[in-house]
């Protein structure tokens, strides 16, 4: 069971009209290491975890990427929600205006769509472990670039929290690993 | 929105987000004590905002998540992807 909050975790500010920066930032909102990629990646894994650590972690942070992804499609859909077709087609974004209008869709910042071969599910929980780590330093690499496409200060600033974040996740998941590690070769000291 | 009601929701933004950030360690330090504590301190100061925003600007989550006054507000604006102020 899920309980959806009416508010946003972080606020966002978009001061500036820039329809381009819409369709860089929906590589976090459908792209391969997009909010969505993470928060499916860790709601799915999270059930062939050995330990309730890693079940709460994964089932946690898993809810945090949705809080995110949400975060992602308020600037986007905030950038777009007064752009003509005229506007879009000027700007570079005739393409999303052809198929979407103007709202937010799963695809990343060339339009490919979002698919679940973005991620995986091995049932190895050293393996799964690995690949989320990997994948919160994709999402922090992916959130430097964001943050130096556009000058607009409010959205430089929601991107710094969402960076901050990545971080933070990879830190809690090597701790998880380490804890599966120490269970499997039986070096647990209690 | 009225500024009010932002800076209650900032605050509740605040608040929860220390509650995220505490979950998020607690799960993987258990046995700690002075993160615990930390926890029930911001989860008691939370809800009480929250149910002082609830009363005053309608509901911050439905499902049974606290009790509802006439008429149903859950379907009020603004969403939260509607305002720059969240």
């Amino acid at each position: 069971m899920w309980i959806y909050e009416k508010k946003l975790e972080y606020p966002v500010r978009v001061h500036k009209t820039d329809p381009r920066m819409a369709k860089f930032l929906t590589a976090q909102y459908g792209g391969p290491d997009s909010e969505l990629s993470a928060a499916v990646r860790y709601l799915t894994q999270r059930y062939t975890m050995p330990t309730n650590k890693a079940k709460a972690l994964l089932t946690d942070i898993g809810t945090e990427e949705l809080a995110h992804w949400e975060i992602i499609a308020t600037m986007i859909y905030q950038l777009l929600k007064d752009m003509t077709a005229e506007q879009m087609r000027r700007e570079g974004l005739g393409d999303h205006f052809a198929e979407h209008d103007r709202a937010v869709y799963p695809a990343d910042a060339a339009g490919v769509p979002w698919t679940a071969a973005y991620i995986q599910a091995t049932g190895d929980p050293v393996t799964d472990l690995h690949e989320d780590m990997a994948a919160e330093q994709k999402a922090r690499t992916t959130y430097e670039h964001l943050i130096r496409l556009t000058d607009d200060p409010g959205i430089k600033d929601t991107l710094r929290f969402l960076r901050e974040r990545e971080v933070v996740h990879f830190q809690r998941f090597g701790e998880a690993l380490d804890d599966i590690q120490e269970e499997m070769t039986g070096k647990k000291i209690f | 929105m009225d500024p009010k009601q932002a800076q209650l929701l900032r605050e509740i933004q605040q608040l929860e987000f220390v509650a995220v950030e505490l979950t998020l360690f607690l799960d993987t330090h258990p046995g700690e004590q002075e993160p615990l504590n930390d926890y029930n301190l911001v989860t008691n100061h939370l809800n009480q905002l929250k149910a002082h925003y609830e009363k005053m600007y309608g509901p911050l989550a439905v499902y049974g998540f606290s009790p509802m006054e006439y008429p149903w507000r859950w379907t009020d604006g603004p969403w939260p992807w509607e305002t720059t102020h969240y």
